[in-house]
């Protein structure tokens, strides 16, 4: 167990932020100089009051968007592919099925069919989907179109794994049983994590450390550890260590401007 | 189920056909309108009856030209519309001349491509595309410039190119705005199909319903030149229903209701 935990640990990646700086074309400065240093493995929320430049960070992480100044550095140096990013929405392509959905990552990698296929199937097994591989997304509720999103995720087996407030148009119920497979899912893997998020118990709920972010333009205002058991269920919402640690981000969100 | 809503759905419009045939049929009778004016209904269709094989050349000449126009323009339209996708560049450089497509009299440049294809088929073809690309070609670029960004993001990030994006994403994203052109053009096709073969048609090429119109109205027939127009308006009506058809077969998937 032990052993084949640090083979996972191995396979995941840090994620050293430094310095980052972000201003836009109108003059908008979104990021202010964001430090941060994100251990392989670990699962990091990062907290912040709405437009305040949460998605703009995950994007520079990405590689989507070029930082002003400051850097991103990625250790080991990490191919692309082995990124995964979920978006606020599900974002499936409406013309195809579940399993091309969630093959469409080896796809563009050229990965042969049978092959895809076979990881997709895989992927959606682990988040329970396996049942639905030939519907459409019109024909699937909010949280199973995001449970394929997540799965679209896990297909390319990422070492790095960006969420960008993958549940927050979800109901409460549907919101709290992703939240649990995230976390049971991330137990399996342990690929480095960063997830945005606005909601201070889902901080405190996934992540070992949550990042809190000021407002706009955005700087660090807390990294607090979350001391919580590894294995989460629904239970640990209810037990004062856990309103605890809701409360200690709650603050420093207050603090940040929230 | 099935067979109820189909019934509901055509028994309405059917039911006013008849009435206003009925009418319009009731109406000229008692004012004794004169034929060279306005034909009774039931004249036309006893033409019809009396001339199935003649109407049916003129109408497989008229589709024949009206689907080579409709499926160029589909074609060009789409070509030219992903060109002016490529960058804003472009677009700014080109788009005006595309509109040039919408605004082009057609009454004028036909003799213009009666000089250049020749009195016949093709410049009856052309005449149509030119009437029926521009639909396409707008409707295209809207729908290869509205693709979700963060699904462009998407690509981008698994190392997509630029053919993978437009085949995997922007094509099929843009498909419903695609159909809505195709459905606009499959009506223009039949227009601009007869419009030209008033003006080219004369020259001595096959019989086209354009051709029949124009000869029926010299000889003050006007019961075969309204038999011709509902042949022109049915062909154009059907086309139309083949492009919904289509459409519908291919966004099956994208929306709920369109399921069953």
């Amino acid at each position: 167990m032990t052993s084949q935990a640090a083979a996972t640990i191995d396979r995941s990646v840090s994620v050293r932020l430094l310095d980052l700086r972000r201003t836009f074309d109108g003059g908008v400065e979104a990021l202010a100089g964001i430090t941060l240093d994100v251990a392989p493995g670990q699962f990091a929320a990062i907290l912040g009051p709405s437009g305040c430049g949460k998605s703009t960070l995950l994007r520079l992480v990405a590689g989507l968007d070029r930082p002003t100044c400051g850097t991103v550095e990625l250790h080991p140096p990490l191919d692309r592919r082995r990124f995964a990013y979920v978006f606020q929405d599900a974002h499936l392509l409406p013309w195809r099925n579940v399993l091309r959905n969630v093959a469409l990552p080896l796809e563009l990698a050229g990965i042969a069919q049978r092959q895809r296929q076979a990881a997709a199937v895989d992927a959606l097994e682990q988040v329970g989907l396996a049942e639905v591989l030939r519907r459409y997304p019109a024909q699937l509720s909010g949280g199973m179109k995001m449970r394929v999103s997540l799965a679209r995720a896990l297909v390319t087996r990422p070492k790095l794994l960006l969420l960008d407030e993958p549940f927050a148009a979800l109901d409460e119920i549907t919101r709290q049983k992703l939240d649990q497979q995230l976390r049971d899912l991330w137990l399996a893997h342990r690929m480095t994590v960063l997830f945005v998020t606005h909601s201070t118990a889902e901080a405190t709920f996934l992540a070992d450390r949550a990042v809190v972010l000021s407002r706009r333009p955005a700087r660090v205002v807390a990294d607090l550890p979350i001391d919580l058991p590894q294995r989460r269920d629904a239970l640990l919402r209810a037990s004062p260590q856990f309103a605890a640690a809701t409360k200690t981000i709650y603050q420093a969100l207050e603090r940040g401007g929230a | 189920m099935r067979g109820g809503k189909f019934i509901a759905n055509v028994l309405p419009p059917v039911l006013v056909l008849i009435v206003v045939t009925a009418a319009a049929e009731g109406i000229i009778r008692a004012l004794a309108v004169p034929m060279f004016l306005l034909p009774r209904p039931s004249t036309v269709l006893q033409y019809m009856a009396q001339h199935p094989a003649d109407l049916l050349a003129s109408l497989g000449t008229t589709a024949q030209a009206a689907l080579i126009g409709f499926f160029a323009s589909a074609v060009i339209g789409m070509i030219l519309a992903i060109s002016l996708s490529a960058s804003s560049v472009t677009r700014r450089a080109f788009y005006p001349y595309a509109v040039f497509f919408q605004t082009v009299p057609i009454v004028a440049i036909a003799p213009l491509l009666m000089i250049w294809c020749g009195p016949g088929l093709a410049a009856v073809a052309v005449s149509a595309l030119v009437v029926s690309i521009f639909p396409v070609i707008a409707n295209t670029l809207a729908g290869l410039l509205s693709t979700d960004p963060a699904l462009e993001d998407l690509f981008r990030l698994h190392g997509a190119g630029r053919w993978a994006r437009l085949w995997k994403l922007k094509l099929p994203s843009a498909t419903p705005h695609i159909v809505t052109g195709l459905r606009i053009a499959a009506g223009l096709a039949v227009i601009g199909t007869v419009v030209g073969e008033f003006l080219v048609g004369l020259m001595g090429s096959g019989e086209g319903l354009g051709v029949r119109i124009v000869s029926a109205k010299k000889l003050g027939r006007t019961d075969e030149l309204f038999a011709a127009v509902l042949i022109a308006s049915l062909l154009g009506l059907a086309m139309f229903a083949a492009v919904n058809l289509a459409g519908r077969l291919l966004l099956r998937h994208w929306h709920a209701s369109e399921q069953d």
